[in-house]
């Protein structure tokens, strides 16, 4: 199974874990499984269709998807995908 | 220009410096030479402007419009209690001109806006984003790219740390990724995280804004390789790091294939915070001293709070506790034969609260506290904490 790294302001959506095992061959069906299991952080990660929002960034490993085959890059077994949110500040 | 000269008194300063081979009195020149602007006098400012002027970078310009409060004092190591109420640029040149007297300090007591920033930046050679805010940090990307300047980013929230080195000059002219390339635009305001998830771990500034003066020190200086192309990501919590690659975005508005934008915007509507406000308007309020009043003549009303239980411990004013994610589940728990006032920290979520319970369940009779419990704070009962 892959394991999806959860930043902090997220981690209110699936009970504190720091990281989540999932299903997929791909990095949008890795995303997909985590949201079936936390539909509540659906909305940080993913437009309406489908696609991922503007201030988060999917990293395999430590490349951008985007400079993979975005959504749709295959991954392994012991893919480490990370979810990386823009973040401002303590107050904001 | 005149050659960078330094007396004896600097070149002892300096010594540890001097030693380092790869480092040595070239490297210290460059540090005399540079002008760096720090946007942001706080938690990631402090060490940040520390380091910048005992490393001696020779001009440092500092810009905040705000003054020193308590709940600053976690964190902003350069502060101390003596300095509550007054101005960070004021208090921080005083401590700097002590540490450093070589170096030279220019304050800029106001906020970096669309108007200034051109202006203010232009002087400078790098600079180091210290600030707490979207709208801000995208104008401190937007200003640097359209000035050709080097962006030194840090950025914290919570136990979460990330450091760049932001539209950094390559040897073939080229420029590195900015922030745009990695987050086009800002989450909008109802996802980001209130002022009841917010706050920071003390010590990760002083981390994260450590390391930032590093990355300053290594693009003035030319030694290494600076953090650019890449983001480092701090996880304080597990202890877990990681550097990761950036890539451009060809659709970058700034400096991608086809730039749409060539000067600075109104960064507020850009991220969505004028509309917040628009937002929360229409609900009915009371003010603080109404509330006082309803309070005095024994009104028969209910009083609840949507904050969190571990903001309820810092200060409350004994309303019936119901944190904004359990409104629904606790509806039955809500007056409909009598007023209802509801408050909040500050105003925001109360103001959630009742527009969900006015839309979803008809209510009718509900007040939302005008300013929440900081305005009680600050004009009814001053022995209440504020947050």
């Amino acid at each position: 199974m892959a394991k999806i790294i959860i930043p902090t302001p997220l981690r209110k959506f699936t009970n504190n874990q720091k990281d989540v095992q999932v299903k997929g061959q791909t990095v949008i069906e890795a995303i997909n499984d985590l949201i079936n299991e936390y539909p509540e952080i659906g909305n940080n990660i993913l437009n309406d269709d489908g696609s991922i929002r503007n201030f988060v960034r999917i990293f395999l490993g430590d490349e951008d998807i985007q400079a993979l085959k975005n959504e749709d890059t295959a991954i392994r077994e012991d893919a480490v995908i990370s979810i990386i949110p823009a973040i401002a500040g303590g107050i904001s | 220009m005149a050659e960078v000269t330094f007396s004896k008194a600097e070149l002892e300063r300096y010594s540890r410096h001097l030693i380092i081979p790869e480092f040595n009195i070239e490297g210290q020149r460059k540090l005399k030479e540079a002008k760096v602007l720090v946007v942001g006098t706080g938690g990631l400012g402090a060490p940040l402007i520390q380091y910048l002027s005992a490393a001696g970078v020779g001009t440092i310009g500092i810009v905040d419009f705000d003054v020193i409060d308590d709940s600053n004092l976690q964190r902003q190591v350069l502060f101390t209690s003596a300095d509550v109420g007054r101005p960070k640029v004021e208090v921080a040149k005083e401590r700097i001109e002590a540490q450093n007297p070589f170096i030279q300090i220019i304050t800029y007591n106001t906020q970096l806006t669309s108007e200034n920033a051109l202006e203010i930046i232009r002087d400078y050679d790098v600079v180091a984003d210290g600030t707490d805010n979207f709208p801000t940090r995208y104008l401190v990307n937007d200003a640097c790219v359209l000035s050709d300047k080097v962006n030194v980013y840090a950025s914290i929230f919570r136990f979460d740390g990330q450091v760049s080195v932001f539209n950094h000059l390559h040897e073939d002219g080229t420029r590195g990724p900015n922030y745009r390339d990695l987050f086009p635009s800002p989450p909008p305001p109802g996802l980001v995280p209130s002022c009841a998830e917010g706050g920071v771990l003390g010590v990760l500034p002083g981390i994260i804004g450590s390391l930032q003066a590093n990355e300053v020190i290594k693009v003035i200086t030319g030694i290494g390789e600076p953090l650019s192309g890449r983001m480092f990501i701090f996880d304080a919590l597990s202890f877990e790091t990681r550097t990761l690659n950036l890539r451009k975005d060809e659709k970058n508005p700034l400096n991608g294939k086809n730039p749409t934008q060539t000067e600075l915007i109104d960064y507020e509507m850009f991220c969505g915070i004028g509309q917040e406000n628009g937002q929360t308007a229409n609900v009915k309020e009371i003010t603080v001293k109404e509330l006082e009043s309803w309070q005095a003549e024994k009104k028969d009303f209910q009083l609840i709070d949507v904050r969190e239980g571990y903001e309820y411990d810092i200060a409350n004013l004994g309303g019936e506790l119901i944190p904004l994610a359990k409104v629904e589940k606790a509806v039955n728990k809500i007056a409909s034969d009598k007023e209802v006032v509801i408050h909040c920290r500050s105003g925001k979520r109360s103001a959630d609260a009742i527009q969900l319970l006015e839309q979803k369940y008809g209510f009718k009779n509900l007040y939302n506290l005008k300013g929440g419990i900081l305005a009680y704070a600050d004009e009814i009962d001053q022995s209440l904490a504020k947050y």
